[in-house]
């Protein structure tokens, strides 16, 4: 064959290229997205036959969700998420609302009320799910799945922060959070990657420097935020590393590398538990934060009747408590209390389940930050990508 | 026109059109792999580059579509830490590469010029097998191997020396960044260096030369281009890698990916102009690889 001659290569260049150009003009003009507002259902459909979560791994583990597929015939398709970025992302991509492939997503509060806003989640009708009146009350209608009374979801189940510490090596035993703060053991210390960390360091600055005039460690003013930022700076020094898998943290301690961080009880009982138990211990000092899991309606969910089934069944007091022991995390429903003492003796306690309800005040649960304060009306507060740029220079 | 039927005939009047037309034939070739590649590879950098100059909604964290130069003052401001990761990202990524390069070649240069067939063979296999396992595995095997009381610790104490504390710093992501891309930079060095002929050894030491005037003078040269092919595959990984830093890295161990990384949901512009950095980092690598003769080895 005669070998092309060179202007019409260039010429083929040239309209490759003007059809690239057109291309990329028809993928940065953005369509608008189109809401779906629907009106909340009354009641509860039959089952589509399949369920799609995106969840945090084990959330709808086949050891209590099995009987759930048997009942409806909803066959369960799990995708696995990591961490609240990659849930967040997977949400919002193709369009958003889930992008047609999920049904619902098991968010943690610092992701809700980017959900909510970016309108990738819908709103549920409440009652559909009768367990939600046995519900602790701070778990009803919390800030980070409720707004303005309308219900983007319902709690699932929560932890609270917890300070973990080696009890060989750390003595005498931390009272408070000032333990990972201080130079006592130095490079020994661990608390975890995530920006909403700095809530925790306004919670303590909130005690510490009472002039910084912080009322809510998730909506803090420039200022405020400053003034963390400063703490967790100088807190890095301290660290060993920071933790972005639970596992991670596990190994950290089961390895010796770490001997005092923040955690959850997940990897508290899952060292006290492993094959050669690690002497830890954990502490819950009050004020504190704490993780709130909500069962989101993604705005496209192709199956909302089986998503509605699964959000009615997995807050039941039993499968409350089977959920809680499979994964380490603490039921929004106490009425599941006996079911996990039945199971495991002493669970409930362990799991902070039986607390008293003043305990829960305390707990500052996580909210993803957003430019509106609730508690000021002349201040601006600073919204996640502020934390997430803050977040990027502490770690330098 | 000749009888037959229909279809031959439409083929010989198409058949006929391109041989009259020759830029109709060129367009048809050409066009639809062009614009292909252009479409999917530099259509989507440029959708990249472009919405680096947008804005993001502080509640939504839909882009907006304002143009500004907000996210490169951001980046390129001195207080924040951009400029300084992007640093350290280059820094590693070169250290790496040369730690690649040193450890590389005499493997290498074994492999294709002393090494039986056989051996040959078994040092093929033995540089590649690592790759056949997960990426992740080989990371984690690190991390445990580095730990406190993991297995190098061990060996340290069973030779009366003491605990090193390499676990989640910038050395330790630079031993498994070189462990992991090592066999990259094996396989074009060998290359380059099978094709040195043997003559070309000979004439040198007919010259006078001895072994390290002829490395310097002969065999180096020689080698370069593979040298350089096999560090853009170190550079280039490094530069982009977020996983290693996330589980062997330390405190002050953020890298380019990890920040693309924490911004890609919420935040797509700032994390586009960042991109920006290795992309116009690696442009300027390929301009000289090639010049160096790079692409000539692979």
């Amino acid at each position: 064959m005669r070998r092309i001659r060179k202007k019409y290569v260039l010429g083929a260049v040239v309209l490759a290229a003007v059809v690239t150009a057109f291309a990329v003009a028809a993928a940065t003009v953005q369509a608008g997205s189109e809401s779906v507002s629907s009106g909340l259902p009354t009641k509860i459909g039959k089952g589509e036959g399949r369920l799609n979560l995106l969840e945090w791994p084990g959330y709808s583990d086949k050891s209590y969700s099995s009987k759930f597929q048997k009942q409806t015939g909803c066959t369960i398709h799990r995708k696995d998420a990591g961490t609240s970025q990659e849930m967040f992302g997977l949400m919002h991509a193709n369009g958003g609302g889930g992008g047609g492939q999920y049904d619902l997503v098991s968010a943690s509060g610092d992701a809700s009320l980017r959900l909510i806003y970016a309108r990738d989640v819908n709103p549920i009708n409440i009652k559909l799910i009768p367990s939600w009146k046995q519900f602790l009350p701070v778990f009803k209608s919390p800030p980070h799945n409720t707004v303005n009374g309308v219900h983007y979801g319902v709690s699932v189940q929560w932890g609270p922060n917890t300070l973990i510490y080696n009890t060989k090596k750390v003595k005498p035993a931390p009272t408070g959070w000032a333990a990972i703060y201080s130079k006592k053991y130095k490079g020994k210390l661990t608390v975890p990657n995530n920006p909403i960390q700095i809530a925790d360091a306004a919670l303590f600055l909130e005690k510490t420097r009472p002039r910084l005039g912080i009322k809510d460690p998730y909506e803090l003013t420039r200022a405020q935020l400053a003034a963390a930022v400063i703490l967790l700076k100088r807190q890095k020094p301290l660290l060993k590393r920071y933790w972005n898998y639970a596992a991670d943290e596990i190994t950290s301690f089961a390895n010796g590398d770490v001997w005092m961080g923040a955690g959850w009880p997940y990897q508290t009982l899952a060292l006290q538990g492993a094959k050669h138990p690690v002497p830890v211990k954990e502490i819950v000092p009050l004020p504190t934060t704490g993780w709130a899991d909500t069962w989101m309606l993604a705005s496209k969910a192709p199956h909302p009747n089986c998503a509605y089934l699964w959000m009615k069944y997995v807050t039941t007091p039993q499968i409350e408590a089977k959920q809680a022991l499979f994964f380490g995390e603490t039921p929004v429903n106490p009425k599941a209390c006996p079911y996990m003492n039945k199971e495991q003796k002493g669970a409930c306690a362990a799991y902070h389940l039986n607390v008293p309800k003043s305990y829960y005040k305390k707990i500052k649960f996580w909210k993803t930050p957003v430019p509106t304060c609730g508690w000021t009306k002349t201040q601006r507060c600073m919204d996640y990508n502020a934390w997430q740029q803050a977040w990027t220079q502490i770690q330098g | 026109m000749q009888a037959g039927p229909p279809g031959r005939r439409a083929r010989l009047r198409l058949s006929g059109l391109l041989w009259r037309r020759p830029w109709l034939k060129a367009l048809a070739l050409l066009t639809p792999p062009l614009a292909a590649f252009l479409i999917i590879y530099i259509g989507s950098l440029a959708v990249v580059f472009i919405s680096s100059f947008w804005s993001v909604n502080a509640f939504t964290s839909e882009i907006e579509h304002t143009w500004s130069l907000a996210n490169y003052r951001l980046i390129f401001d001195t207080s924040q830490p951009y400029l300084h990761i992007a640093l350290r990202t280059l820094g590693i990524a070169a250290a790496v590469t040369v730690t690649d390069a040193v450890l590389a070649f005499p493997l290498a240069f074994f492999m294709a010029r002393l090494a039986g067939r056989r051996t040959r063979a078994i040092l093929f296999v033995m540089v590649l097998l690592p790759l056949w396992s997960s990426y992740l595995v080989r990371i984690y095997a690190w991390q445990t191997m580095l730990a406190h009381n993991g297995a190098i610790n061990w060996w340290l104490n069973k030779l009366g020396l003491p605990d090193q504390n390499l676990a989640y710093t910038n050395a330790a992501m630079w031993l498994v960044f070189s462990y992991v891309w090592l066999p990259f930079m094996v396989l074009p060095v060998y290359a380059a260096l099978e094709r040195i002929p043997d003559s070309y050894l000979e004439a040198s030491a007919d010259l006078g030369a001895r072994g390290a005037r002829t490395f310097r003078s002969v065999i180096l040269p020689l080698a370069l281009p593979g040298l350089v092919a096999g560090s853009i595959f170190t550079f280039a990984l490094t530069l982009g890698d977020y996983i290693t830093p996330v589980l062997v890295g330390g405190p002050n161990s953020q890298m380019i990916g990890n920040v693309v990384y924490d911004n890609f949901a919420t935040n797509v512009p700032l994390a586009a102009a960042f991109t920006l950095i290795p992309i116009l980092t690696m442009g300027v690598y390929l301009v000289i690889a090639r010049r160096l003769g790079a692409f000539e080895a692979l």
